[in-house]
């Protein structure tokens, strides 16, 4: 099975917002990045479906130089070869700019499967999957938590297979989906346990092919950022200071004697 | 015109599709509203709309769209969206939105503004505003050409009590559109829950759930023992349930439950709007985090920065006094 998986770099958890001046975009320079959390879970299922199936898994990410880092390490991790659409424009794209980039770079692999997170921990729009197979032509499902590959797909068999998905709904309810391949999945966290790249693998990816591929004319942004800003706070959060203890015997007296809540 | 999609299964209508309503209220500016209504069991839920007199109700009852698939739904609402054709198109921000907006706006060549928490200005001048990085800052947005958009709108930002009713109740037509059986990619099997839930959260009258600051399944004693010395159940944000530390049905959030107990405390839970969705209505909010921008301290009541591995011994103690 030929498997695509889309990665995204995106800051680290513990980056704390800071803006350009013009307020439209974050001051990218002093951030520090790391793999999309949704599309590292995407990335450890498409090794253990190659790992099950075979095949080979590649990595697309479109993004400026910088994302070749997150590409590196899903190498590291296993996967075969990376594809990068490299701009420096795409650093803040939309869902629409950024698939139709994939898209261009992808079309002609002729994937069995593609994966993406189910959306990015920076814009969030959770649309690039979807939109990217819409340009792609092909069916898809979102938030998946687990595939079963029916009919293990045999050269010059295609028409045979196909997937079967457990999609999540809301609140603890889940569907199976079934679709021919090929198709796009969206993947939620907590799929499957994540690995790490081995010294071995990082040694490894050294020698992997990163094919870059530019930024195709044409792709019109669908949405503008006007202005960033810090959330405006929908309640007068009180903050209780001083050592932990003064703020453990403050924070319980308030909670008796104001909110009535122990 | 503003056009909104409502959501329903097996002909009870999502309650978010009130919020939706509320939110194109807004943004029609006193605009004309329609609502469509797809899937074959529509006729109860354009019922309860149609009482709102909001606006004209539309179903679509094509046997093709009962169970929902994303391509049955796009090729029905791209008809109904080319002979209406609304300014905006409004949803509440569901999965199943989730699943098939994006599809219909990259068909429609319309721009998507998923997950919007407040619409500014009406016409060709409305921005939205939506969060980004994981609720860190909220994104005024606009989108590009002639504002002809579609929009999501998160769960629990507009408040469906303020909805304007109409004095008598609106027009119901059903609308007839072609779709293919055989351009219907998706099979779907009846939605099903796993092993019925035994902890039922919802009736806790305090809760105290952990995120990834307790770091370590190791650390959970630690919660445990808070939750214990303030009658508390014990709960976590989506990772540690990821994690395999805590089993699922103790998460918190748009993917577990949906809680508002009396006294809700966050151990190391940074925000995520996943998880805000599954407890910003709890009475009282106390968080405890390192981190003094993250967002679970916009909708707490209370709030420590520090390290919640010195702060919850001391509350421990000072609950045993």
């Amino acid at each position: 099975m030929k498997i695509a998986v889309c990665i995204k770099q995106v800051p680290t958890r513990e980056w704390q917002p800071r803006l350009r001046d013009d307020k439209t975009w974050i001051r990218e320079q002093d951030a520090s990045f790391e793999m999309n959390e949704p599309d590292a879970y995407a990335l450890e299922e498409g090794l253990r479906l190659r790992e099950k199936h075979g095949g080979e898994v590649v990595v697309c990410a479109a993004g400026p130089a910088r994302v070749q880092q997150v590409l590196r390490e899903a190498l590291a991790r296993g996967a075969d070869r990376a594809i990068h659409v490299e701009d420096d424009s795409l650093g803040s794209a939309d869902a629409f700019v950024s698939a139709g980039a994939l898209a261009s770079a992808m079309s002609g692999e002729k994937f069995d499967l593609v994966l993406t997170g189910l959306q990015s921990d920076d814009q969030g729009h959770a649309q690039t999957g979807v939109v990217l197979a819409e340009r792609l032509g092909i069916p898809h499902s979102t938030i998946i938590m687990e595939i079963q590959v029916q009919d293990a797909s045999v050269a010059g068999d295609l028409e045979a297979s196909g997937i079967r998905v457990k999609r999540e709904l809301e609140g603890g309810w889940f569907q199976w989906v079934s679709m021919p391949l090929p198709a796009l999945l969206t993947i939620q966290s907590g799929i499957n346990q994540l690995r790490y790249a081995t010294l071995k693998g990082i040694m490894a990816a050294k020698k992997k092919e990163i094919r870059k591929v530019s930024l195709p004319a044409g792709l019109q942004p669908s949405q503008q950022i006007v202005a960033l800003a810090l959330p405006v706070r929908s309640k007068q959060t009180q903050m209780i200071s001083g050592s932990p203890a003064e703020a453990a015997k403050e924070l319980v007296r308030r909670l008796r004697d104001e909110a009535r809540a122990l | 015109m503003i056009l909104v999609i409502a959501e329903q299964r097996d002909g009870t209508l999502n309650r978010a599709t009130w919020e939706a309503l509320v939110a194109a209220q807004q943004a029609a500016g006193g605009d004309e509203i329609q609502i469509v209504v797809p899937g074959a069991s529509a006729g109860a839920s354009a019922r309860e709309l149609a009482a709102a007199g909001v606006g004209t109700v539309v179903t679509l009852s094509h046997a093709a769209l009962e169970p929902y698939t994303p391509d049955g739904y796009v090729l029905a609402l791209a008809q109904v969206i080319a002979a209406l054709a609304p300014q905006v198109i409004v949803l509440a921000h569901t999965y199943q939105a989730r699943d098939f907006a994006p599809m219909l706006a990259a068909r429609l060549n319309r721009p998507l503004v998923t997950d919007v928490t407040a619409i500014s200005g009406t016409g060709p001048q409305t921005t939205f505003t939506r969060p980004m990085f994981q609720g860190k800052l909220a994104a005024e947005v606009k989108p590009a050409g002639k504002a002809a958009c579609v929009v999501t709108v998160q769960i629990g930002a507009f408040r469906a009590d303020a909805l304007k009713k109409g004095a008598a109740s609106a027009d119901v037509k059903d609308m007839a559109v072609t779709i293919e059986r055989a351009a219907i990619r998706q099979t779907p099997e009846a939605p099903f829950q796993e092993a019925r839930q035994a902890v039922d959260l919802s009736q806790a009258a305090r809760i105290v759930a952990v995120g990834r600051g307790i770091k370590s399944q190791d650390q959970l004693p630690i919660a445990e023992k808070l939750a214990q010395a303030m009658g508390a159940e014990l709960a976590a944000s989506r990772p540690i349930c990821d994690n395999g530390w805590l089993p699922m049905e103790r998460q918190i959030g748009s993917s577990g439950q949906t809680v508002a107990p009396k006294l809700y405390v966050a151990l190391g839970i940074s925000g995520a709007i996943q998880h805000l969705v599954g407890m910003k209505g709890s009475r009282t909010i106390v968080a405890i985090n390192k981190d003094a921008e993250a967002p679970i301290f916009e909708v707490a009541d209370y709030g420590i920065v520090g390290d919640l591995f010195e702060i919850v011994p001391a509350l421990i103690k000072e609950l045993e006094k």
